[in-house]
């Protein structure tokens, strides 16, 4: 008896391994394209992907978040063909091979009950570095301005370093929070509040409470007004890839880059971009 | 004689099996811990194991890697959900050892034991959508604070506290309450001045360990504390603990940062493995006894 079932045991692994032996050379066949990176630029991703599974079914394209960082590290390391970034590369990044997939306004959101419409990028600057404390000094009710900010190394961060505060940081007392998502929830929940997101998550959004996007240097945040050039709070989405891509990676990548592909970006809330290749 | 054999081949190898299994849980740990050091020491021999502890500045953008108001940010929130948690915990405790009837501690034992299995982030979530609200309206602030954490950690370390200390009380002999009664205490006394001090390591131990789960605890802090990196100076200021900020950045750090964020976990396994062996020591010096 004992020996039956041991018989049937070595009969069984055998035939799961020669199972695994033939998915292993059939998975050779299909193409399967890894995206990881950003969890900025991966809600856009998602939407892509799924249009791209319709259009092409033989494909199989699967998306992870993770951060920018973990992107450049998968990509490195052979996990993804493709790493999604919502920050510049740095200068130990630049053998990486790179193309702007799309541009992403940044925009500054207060509640919507806050009589505020309108900061200079000085004020909002101000604001941050807490030199400004109360809503009445730009304009508001009397009240303590609650700063919230994203954590360090996140995309949206830098951005909003880089292009609003220049060489003055940060106060250590704004509050952070880890997604545009959350920041969002927050500043809509507190009439003292004021963050930062993405422009596209900044609009209306169904089932969620408003948030009130603030114009600069009384230029509103739209996509046209990033296009033409007078509203200048924007960064790049990268794809990256560990060298030159081609087949199916490319294929995919080709395919974000077409009219196609771009409107749907356009309709989801970012700017189209050309497809500058810089490498 | 086969037979025999294969009876003593059987037993000794399932003796090995168990034994490499048991290794495996051992190992483990080992791969952690040492992946941890190798991974932050570096960055902790670059700043400067002083500079790194005591450090006021954490901005790894500007190559700055203090987690003072961190600690201290770990320190308070625990602090507060000790100061909360474990009044409650012992008196629970004691009521469900000696006052509760048969047929409430039916409902009072699965009701803490689901309290444990609640998931953190469904804390969080609550906290967030109602405790920081609250504080928020009744206090002023923004309701992510010191507060907000210490109330929520507070209710979570109850069962470990609970189960722990009504066991250590229900464990005594009894002749000790039997003694109390005897000479004439009242219910109150003895529990007072007999049992407590009597169960006192083990309640000890319950609470050391759930001051460690407090302090290892990341999600519900994450999700209600606002974790601004700076020295708080009230209850409703907004702090980091040490766990935030390992899984607050981890998904975009690279480089030192990284090394950094590692850095902070040593300091986290430090407080923890101190704790955790303080309350092994207390539990094992009532065993000798």
């Amino acid at each position: 008896m004992k020996r039956l079932i041991l018989i049937l045991i070595i009969m069984l692994s055998l035939g799961l391994l020669s199972a695994c032996a033939d998915s292993g050379a059939s998975g050779e066949k299909t193409t399967r394209v890894v995206v990881a990176g950003s969890t900025s630029v991966k809600p856009y991703v998602d939407i892509l992907m799924e249009e791209y599974r319709f259009l092409y079914p033989h494909n199989s394209v699967s998306v992870q978040g993770g951060g920018s960082s973990a992107g450049v590290r998968a990509v490195r390391s052979g996990i993804a063909e493709i790493g999604m970034l919502s920050r510049a590369l740095t200068a130990d990044e630049q053998d990486l091979w790179s193309v702007e997939i799309a541009l992403d306004g940044l925009a500054i959101i207060i509640h919507p009950d806050n009589l505020v419409n309108n900061l200079t990028i000085e004020q909002v600057r101000g604001i941050y570095t807490r030199s400004i404390t109360n809503w009445s000094e730009v304009g508001g009710h009397d009240a303590k301005i609650h700063i919230i900010s994203r954590e360090e190394g996140s995309g949206t961060r830098s951005a909003f370093q880089d292009l609003v505060m220049a060489d003055e940081f940060i106060s250590q007392r704004a509050v952070v929070q880890n997604s545009n998502g959350a920041v969002r929830q927050l500043v809509s929940g507190n009439r003292d509040t004021i963050g930062f997101i993405s422009l596209g998550l900044a609009e209306h959004q169904p089932g969620m409470r408003d948030v009130k996007a603030l114009m600069l240097d009384g230029v509103a945040p739209t996509q046209e007004n990033v296009l033409n050039g007078s509203y200048g709070l924007y960064r790049a989405f990268l794809f990256i890839s560990a060298q030159e891509p081609t087949g199916a990676v490319r294929h995919f990548i080709d395919y974000i880059l077409s009219d196609s592909g771009q409107e749907i970006l356009m309709v989801e809330g970012l700017i189209s971009v050309s497809g500058r290749i810089s490498e | 004689m086969k037979k025999k054999f294969w009876k003593k081949f059987r037993d000794r190898l399932s003796g090995r099996i168990f034994f490499i299994l048991a290794l495996s849980t051992i190992s483990a740990l080992v791969v952690i811990t040492v992946f941890i050091f190798v991974s932050g020491m570096p960055l902790i021999a670059e700043v400067g194991l002083f500079s790194f502890i005591f450090g006021m500045n954490w901005s790894p953008s500007q190559g700055q890697f203090g987690i003072l108001p961190m600690i201290v940010g770990t320190v308070s929130v625990t602090l507060g959900a000790a100061l909360i948690g474990i009044p409650v915990g012992i008196c629970c405790s004691i009521f469900m050892a000696e006052f509760a009837p048969a047929k409430m501690q039916v409902i009072f034992r699965p009701a803490i034991q689901l309290l444990a299995g609640i998931p953190s982030v469904v804390y969080g979530f609550w906290g967030m959508i109602f405790i920081v609200p609250a504080i928020s309206s009744n206090l002023g602030g923004l309701g992510m604070s010191i507060l907000a954490g210490s109330i929520i950690l507070g209710i979570m370390i109850l069962p470990t506290i609970i189960s722990i200390s009504e066991v250590s009380i229900i464990a005594l002999p009894r002749h000790y309450k039997e003694g109390a009664l005897a000479l004439g205490m009242t219910h109150w006394q003895t529990i007072l001045r007999v049992q407590l001090p009597a169960a006192k390591s083990g309640i000890v131990a319950g609470v050391i360990l759930g001051i460690g789960r407090a302090v290892g605890e990341t999600m519900v802090v994450i999700m209600v504390l606002g974790n601004a990196v700076a020295m708080p100076e009230s209850i409703l200021d907004s702090v980091r603990t040490l766990t935030t900020n390992i899984g607050l950045e981890m998904g975009y750090a690279s480089g030192a940062h990284q090394q950094a964020l590692f850095a902070t976990g040593i300091v986290l396994f430090v407080i923890i493995m101190i704790l955790n062996i303080t309350a092994q020591y207390i539990t094992r010096k009532k065993v000798k006894k």
